[in-house]
Parts: structure tokens; sequence; C-alpha cells
């Protein structure tokens, strides 16, 4: 059985597009990435999985049930962060999570210490003076002291200074070996690298990539950096060229013959041909008509 | 009833001052009495002569020298406009404010069923207007024990259960609101109040408009039908319990479908 499994999910905004005809499996104990600019669809899906907003059409299933008759059997096994998060007025961090806990009928004291220990969270803190990045740490206490069995993590890491995300990552993968499936939504390429072992691309709406994270860097394209004299006009294959100061670097994907020939017409100081990395390769998935590389 | 506890742990501040604010008002009304009774031959004769005016605040039927008409005139207005405000306000934000404060994302997300959820936030309003209502039932009857005046328990109490019907049926009308509006929510809920409060003096005005009695909530709480018949009016009551429940059936059919943003 699939933690996440949705089948043609499509949602509409009245004529606005949401996401459309959304289909992804996301097996159980995996951490899964889901990656796309802002307004592609991440949020929406996951709102739609959660049961916050309904599908216009398809269907979906958590743990084995559908988001839209087991809503409340889904969510009690599910832990959620979303990507901006607020508390009501005047209730303290130990009350927000008190109430979390208890809203789950479950005594998470002790989970909720340990956790608030290692994101050094102040449980006396009032909602309405929490920053960004502590209002982010009492919703990952939140998401993370019942030990869900599913964690959706809608953009984590925002307002957390780099020591704090490197302990989430912590916790994170923690977790995940315990057996968790953690779905991962980011717009941030290296997160998804370093954490994620499958990963899934949308684009307006639409998924575009799904495969290995490794897969998904695979790449026949090269970043070629020359130093000197070369006329690069009229070449195929050529893409996110920057020229300047005696220098030129670009992405090649076309036939290395041709490029060498045109290289040894032209002055070459010095040369340097080394693969892309993950955030180069991904980058054309953002830009409209984009093809994989 | 997590969720319960939870509203009534936030609304407490609004409570207290409501509560506060209409049990004084009230109390205050009372300890006015027998400084006002010595003068109320030429205060009801005033008060009886002011035409259309008189006849708005049900002033040409009640007689201001007795406790019982003294009462059911400014109970009409302090406890009347009063609870009526606070029954709306604190209905017509209690699902809305989940959006408008962007905490839905929160507390949906728990597993907590929409049907449960919204019970338990009507539950807490139940709980907030019948508290309300009974704080100031014994400061009412408190003040008057107080100024040694005997306490006229069947009108005493038949005009509170009527304003706490009356409480009761805003409230279900502005939770029915509630579930559908995203923000701006106050305003529509004061609106509520202050409409059908206009209504009932429209109707107690003009004989042309009295149908409207039958539409405000306002009609079945008039202090001198209740003194005069010694009860509520069945079929303007009825009308009210219809239009609450619609109003709580209308919350419960668009918020457990509603998408949340």
């Amino acid at each position: 059985m699939d933690a996440i499994e949705t089948m043609n999910l499509t949602k509409y905004y009245g004529k606005a597009r949401g996401i459309i005809n959304l289909s992804l499996t996301v097996g159980k104990g995996e951490c899964f990435g889901f990656i796309g600019p802002n307004g592609a669809g991440k949020s929406t899906t996951i709102r739609t999985l959660l049961g916050l907003i309904s599908p216009t059409s398809g269907s979906a299933r958590i743990l084995g049930k559908d988001i839209v008759k087991e809503k409340t059997d889904i969510l009690r096994d599910t832990g959620y962060l979303p990507s901006e998060v607020m508390f009501y007025p005047g209730m303290r961090v130990r009350d927000i999570l008190k109430f979390s806990a208890d809203l789950r009928r479950k005594d998470c004291s002790e989970e909720a210490r340990k956790l608030c220990e290692r994101l050094q969270l102040d449980l006396s803190a009032k909602a309405e003076e929490l920053s960004y990045g502590n209002r982010k740490k009492v919703a990952i206490v939140c998401a993370l002291q019942s030990k869900p069995s599913l964690l959706i993590l809608d953009e984590p890491t925002g307002g957390l200074d780099p020591l704090m995300q490197h302990e989430f990552f912590e916790i994170i993968r923690e977790r995940n070996r315990d057996g968790a499936t953690i779905l991962f939504s980011s717009h941030i390429l290296s997160e998804v690298q370093r954490n994620c072992t499958r990963a899934a691309v949308i684009r307006e709406g639409q998924i575009v990539a799904c495969d290995s994270v490794e897969n998904l860097a695979k790449t026949n394209a090269r970043r070629i950096t020359v130093y000197g004299a070369v006329d690069l006009t009229g070449m195929d294959g050529i893409r996110d060229l920057k020229s300047g100061n005696g220098s030129a670097s670009f992405l090649y994907s076309g036939d290395v013959n041709v490029l060498l020939r045109r290289l040894s017409e032209g002055h070459v100081e010095d040369l340097s041909i080394t693969e892309p990395d993950l955030e180069e390769v991904f980058l054309h998935f953002y830009e409209k008509g984009g093809e994989q590389a | 009833m997590t969720i319960v506890k939870h509203e009534l742990r936030q609304g407490r501040t609004a409570f207290l001052l409501w509560t506060g604010s209409i049990g004084f008002l009230l109390a205050v009304c009372i300890f006015l009495f027998p400084e006002m009774k010595g003068q109320m031959d030429s205060v009801s004769s005033l008060f009886s002569s002011m035409g259309a005016f008189t006849a708005a605040f049900g002033m040409d039927r009640l007689n201001f020298g007795t406790l019982i008409g003294y009462y059911a005139i400014e109970c009409g207005n302090v406890l009347g406009l009063g609870g009526a405000f606070y029954a709306s306000l604190c209905a017509v934000s209690m699902l809305s404010k989940e959006e408008k404060d962007r905490t839905a994302e929160f507390l949906l997300t728990h597993p907590v069923s929409r049907t449960r959820m919204i019970s338990e936030k009507l539950l807490s309003v139940l709980i907030r207007i019948t508290a309300l209502n009974g704080i100031v039932w014994l400061l009412s009857v408190g003040s008057i024990a107080a100024i040694g005046e005997t306490v006229p328990w069947k009108e005493l109490n038949l005009l509170h259960l009527a304003y706490f019907l009356l409480q009761l049926e805003l409230s279900a009308i502005c939770f029915g609101i509630s579930a559908f509006v995203r923000r701006g929510s106050l305003g529509i809920g004061l609106g509520v109040a202050v409409i059908m409060y206009f209504l009932n003096l429209i109707a107690n005005i003009t004989e042309k408009a009295s149908f409207l009695k039958y539409v405000t909530p306002f009609g079945y709480c008039s202090g001198a039908d209740l003194v005069a018949n010694g009860s509520i009016d069945p079929a303007m009551a009825a009308i009210g319990i219809l239009i609450g429940t619609a109003g709580v059936i209308a919350a419960y059919l668009k918020y457990t479908k509603k998408d949340i943003h």
C-alpha cells in the first residue's frame, strides 16, 4: 500500500487553474520531494490531500483511505507543517502545543518537551509575540509531537536560520529512519537533493517529471566554460549562456564534435567541462515551455 | 469538548465586558427606579404623549410608574439591544474568524471533523449566551431585591426568556452567515442586530408595517405584549425558531463542504 496515491486529481478555483490531472504515488517510508515554482500548484495539492479544499475531479488515497470520505481518519495519522502559520492571540506556546495534542486526544508532552529543547523554543512566549521563524518552530512541534506516520511539509524551512534548518532536517531524517513517510514541498532544490530519494516537479498545475532525484539530475548536458575568443553564434544545443570578461559559460546538450570543431576555430585559453548541478538541471522545468535536459 | 473550552477561553474578555456592561446598566436602571417612582406621574404622561416615539418603544401600553412597566422598557433597551449585539457579534465571527485570522489551516488539519468543529463552536456560543443571561438575570433579581421591591417573578422571567430566545435566534442567523463569509463579518453581525431592532420600531409605529413583527425577533420581545398577555406570542416565536434553525442548518451545509483558504 502506498502512503499517498493521487489519480487524476484536479482542482479548479472557479475558472482559475489549481492542479490538473495530477497522478503520483509516494511509497510508505519514502522521503518524497515536491518541487515547483510559486503558484505551480504545490500548496493546492497539499491542501486537497488534507481536505482543506475539495477536488474538482479525480481522487486520492492517503494511507489507503479516501481523502474525501475518510478525511478525519487520515488526519489522525498525519502531521502537517504549513508554509505560513498563524496561531490564536493570547495563547502561549505551551497552550498551543497542548491544544494541538488535545485535538488529537493524545498526551504528547514528553515528545513536545524534547522537540522544544532541540529547536530552542520558549514555551512561555505569547503567540502574537512570535517571529516568523518561531511560529514555524511551534508549527514543527505541533506537526511532529504526535509522531505521525505521514508528514506533509510545505516549504518547511522558511524563517529558520541555518542552524535550525540543520536541526530540523536532522529530526526529519530520524523520523524517516523510524518509518515515517515524508512529503516535502519546496522550491529550494538543494534541500530536496539532500533529503529526498524521489521527487516530482510540478509546473502550471501539472506534473512534468517524477523520478528518483538521481535520475532527475541525470542529463547529457554539460556546463562548458571557455576562456578566450570563440564565436558561438548559430550553434544548436546551447542554453543559459553567460558571457563577459573574455569568457563564456553555457549548458551544452548538442553534438560534442561540432562544439570541439567550433572551439578549435577560435582562440581558447582555458576550458572546463563539468556536470551541471541539480539547480541548473531543474531550472528549465520552471520556465514555461521548457523541456527536460 | 476541546474546541468548546478553547472558544470559551478565547472569548473570555469579550464575554466579561459585555456581561459586565449589560448587568451594570440594568442594575443602574433598577437602582434609579425608587427615585423615578416619585416623579412617575409627570414622566408617564410625558412618555405617553410623544406619538410615534411612544408607540415605537411600547410606552403607550406600559405603566412607567410600576416596576414591571419601567423594567420592561429599560430591559428592552439594555438587555434587548446589548444582548442582541453580543449574540450577533459572537456568532457571526465564530466560523469566519478561522479564515480571517488564518488559523483555519492549523485547526482544520487536526483530526476533527468539520461537523464536530461546527457543533462545538455552536455549543460555545450557546454556553456564552446562556451564561450572560443567567448572570444578568441574577443581577436583576438581586438589584430589585436590594431596592426593596417585590420581584415580579412571572413577568420578569418571561421578559428574560423572550430576550434569551431573541439572542438565540440572532446568534443562529449570524452563525449561518459566518459559514459563508471570510472577512468583514463583525460589520454584518452588527448590521443584522441593528436592522432587526429598527424593523421592530417601524412595526410599532405604523400599522401597515406590523407584519414586520413576524420577521424580527424583537417582535416577540415587546415588553407591553409580554406583560399584558403573560406569554410569548407562539406564532412569532415559532417563526423565530424556524429562522434560527435554518441559520444553523445553513452553517452545517455550507461549512462541511467549504473550501478553506
